[in-house]
């Protein structure tokens, strides 16, 4: 496995020259990117901790049980390994949209009719199949339903131009109620007063990882974003995807069918998004309430940016944010620090990761020159 | 049909105004933003921000005027950050819009819980303004010519963007700013300047939108109250072209739809919610399907200004 390097070019004819003076070249710039990301973290931890004290709260207290709870109690570190599984489906389907230039925005919606018509399925297809084949053919259902919610965006995209984020974000909004409709109407579980779906049985569900509740959710979601770092890395399609991201015009006069690129890179992004809501009902949760809408989308996408659309940055991002996420969430129980706390270590995080990257590109521009 | 009564038809406008003027402010907000090649992501959380303060700012001074600057303040509070980091150091929109509503959810969420969760206080209804002879219209009087003036503020304000942006020095500017910032700066107009006071003023408005909700339509700040409206205003924006009168029909089809949910369930009528809320959504695809135009967005949209670098 290697680590790729960010922006080779600044970095391109020293390589050539000298091989030796390359790899300390390609050391310093690994640790250089590791200080990257370390730096602001620790900055955001302060940052936050002083807002803690503020609110009467030791914050070495709240971190240390963040630390325990997201990462080394035994049930923290499933949880959060099993919440991966989702997120980084979503985020693989981002980094493709991102690399092409394209801004599906309506993940959540992808996610929720993956979710929701998977949910009313798996079921009632156990009935007729055996597990593993009922697994496989609703893991295909939910990207399928995913990819074909963003059909009209991608034709309105590839054959008229219609600005995207319009389109997605409405499809998005639609979606969300649509599914609403289905599980409130059509996929309600006859057996309950709540107003959900029936829900797949612990046995029927994706296999757990050894004797742990890990769902094996989050292998897909590994292999999902490595296929996409070596496809977009390595491969013809990939190096197409960038050019057109880059330069849609120049990619028509360098021969590539623009539009028929577009459809596809649309449905492979919210394939994903659909997929990722499979992964989290049959890994997971086994059904889908109403009014059920996690909204993961809206997290992702500037963790996706600040990765640089890099799978193995993203890998290390999606981590972080579930250790966070799941440890606060018991430490709202616990310490009484409302849940809503984690939003704004994320939004501090995210500030100074982005200026840390500002502040990089400057010193970079200054050694190129 | 006993639903076409006058008094029913009377709640169901005066409930599309009351949910259309916060995106009404939204959208021209955006699109102000938009115009100087600003992609402002953060308007939600501008938006809540503007809800928050204006709600409290109400709520301690008992006095509505002062709510309503208040809920500009908290937007351009919001926004202020956003001219900072995006304007000024160039970071990028998408990510620090979305770090900003993020943090601007969580920040109002955690105040709301520390000061108000045990006591969910109210304001009360505020007083309105009836304009002579056209408030005594049957049905469009009492919904549109009988309410706070701050309705009658925001619905002026579309005419006075639109006259900027069509004939002075400053619509032009904006527009240069978005479209060629370069040639902007040649002439010897600060970018950075034009497009940092275009966000601020964004805020403003989208705060003041926000600061409507808690103050007029709800009477109480809950957590995450704006419920997505800014983001309903980014496609506002975008959808209408530049063009603030578009903005104005969009919002009021939103809002008509958003009040026909509510006027429904009072009248008893047995749909979920969702399918009506669905309604403008499909609506407006359904549009776009059928004329299909390009956005028509400035060419330097998202694009953070660096002098020399293009």
């Amino acid at each position: 496995m290697s680590v790729e390097v960010q922006d080779p070019s600044a970095d391109g004819q020293a390589a050539a020259k000298n091989n030796g003076l390359a790899s300390r070249r390609l050391l310093t710039d690994r640790l250089q990117l590791i200080g990257l990301s370390i730096g602001p973290l620790v900055a955001a931890i302060l940052v936050a901790s002083l807002i803690l004290i503020a609110m009467g709260v030791n914050p070495v207290d709240y971190y240390t049980y963040i630390v325990n709870r997201g990462l080394l109690s035994p049930s923290g570190i499933e949880a959060t390994l099993t919440r991966m599984g989702p997120l980084l489906l979503i985020a693989a389907g981002l980094i493709v949209a991102f690399r092409a230039g394209i801004w599906n925005l309506g993940g959540d919606a992808q996610f929720l009719l993956g979710a929701s018509v998977v949910a009313a399925l798996a079921p009632v297809l156990t009935g007729y199949m055996p597990v593993w084949l009922v697994l496989i053919v609703t893991l295909v259902i939910g990207a399928i339903i995913g990819a074909l919610w963003s059909l009209v965006p991608a034709l309105l995209r590839a054959r008229q131009g219609v600005n995207e984020i319009i389109t997605t974000m409405m499809m998005s909004f639609l979606g969300i109620s649509f599914s609403n409709v289905l599980v409130k109407i059509f996929f309600l579980d006859p057996a309950t007063n709540v107003p959900q779906t029936r829900t797949l049985p612990v046995e029927d569900r994706l296999p757990r990882l050894f004797d742990t509740t890990i769902s094996s959710g989050v292998l897909i979601g590994l292999v999902a974003i490595l296929i996409v770092h070596y496809v977009m890395a390595k491969t013809a399609f990939g190096l197409k995807l960038k050019i057109v991201g880059a330069n849609a015009k120049a990619a028509v006069h360098a021969g590539l069918s623009v539009s028929a690129l577009t459809i596809g890179v649309f449905a492979i992004s919210a394939g994903f998004s659909g997929l990722s809501g499979a992964v989290a009902v049959l890994g997971q949760y086994g059904n889908v309430r109403a009014d059920w809408n996690p909204a993961y989308t809206l997290t992702i996408v500037p963790l996706v940016f600040l990765a640089r659309f890099n799978g193995f940055a993203t890998i290390a991002y999606v981590f972080l944010f579930s250790v966070l996420s799941i440890g606060s969430e018991s430490a709202a129980r616990r310490l009484g620090v409302p849940n809503y706390f984690t939003l704004v270590t994320m939004a501090i995080l995210l500030i100074l990761l982005g200026i840390t990257e500002m502040l990089d590109q400057k010193r970079r521009e200054s050694r190129r020159t | 049909m006993t639903l076409l009564t006058a008094a029913f038809l009377t709640a169901l406008l005066a409930g599309a105004i009351t949910a259309g003027i916060p995106l009404l402010l939204a959208g021209l907000g955006e699109q102000l933003s938009e115009k100087t090649g600003v992609l402002n992501i953060g308007i939600e959380g501008m938006m809540l921000a503007g809800a928050y303060l204006g709600f409290l700012v109400a709520w301690k001074t008992d006095s509505v005027f002062l709510g309503f600057v208040g809920g500009a303040g908290g937007g351009m509070l919001v926004a202020a950050i956003m001219a900072l980091l995006c304007v000024r150091f160039g970071l990028n929109q998408i990510v620090i819009g979305i770090a900003l509503t993020l943090g601007a959810e969580g920040a109002t969420a955690m105040l709301h819980y520390f000061q108000f969760a045990q006591t969910y206080p109210r304001l009360g209804a505020i007083s309105s303004l009836p304009i002579p002879l056209l408030a005594d219209i049957p049905v469009l009087g009492p919904a549109l010519f009988n309410r706070p003036p701050i309705v009658y503020i925001a619905l002026l304000l579309v005419a006075v963007f639109a006259y900027v942006y069509r004939k002075t020095y400053w619509g032009i500017a904006l527009q240069a700013a978005g479209d060629k910032p370069a040639a902007l700066d040649s002439s010897g107009v600060s970018v950075l300047g034009i497009r940092s006071v275009a966000v601020l003023l964004t805020g403003a408005l989208v705060g003041l939108g926000g600061g409507f909700m808690a103050i007029v339509g709800a009477g109480i700040f809950v957590p995450f109250m704006t419920n997505g409206n800014g983001f309903i205003g980014i496609v506002l924006a975008m959808l209408a072209r530049g063009r603030p009168l578009w903005v104005l029909g969009g919002a009021a089809l939103f809002g008509a739809c958003l009040s026909l949910t509510t006027a429904l369930q009072v009248a008893g009528v047995d749909i979920p919610t969702d399918v009506i809320q669905m309604l403008p959504f499909a609506a407006v695809m359904g549009v776009l399907v059928m004329l299909g135009r390009k956005a028509n967005l400035p060419s330097a949209l998202g694009a953070a200004y660096v002098r020399g670098a293009r």
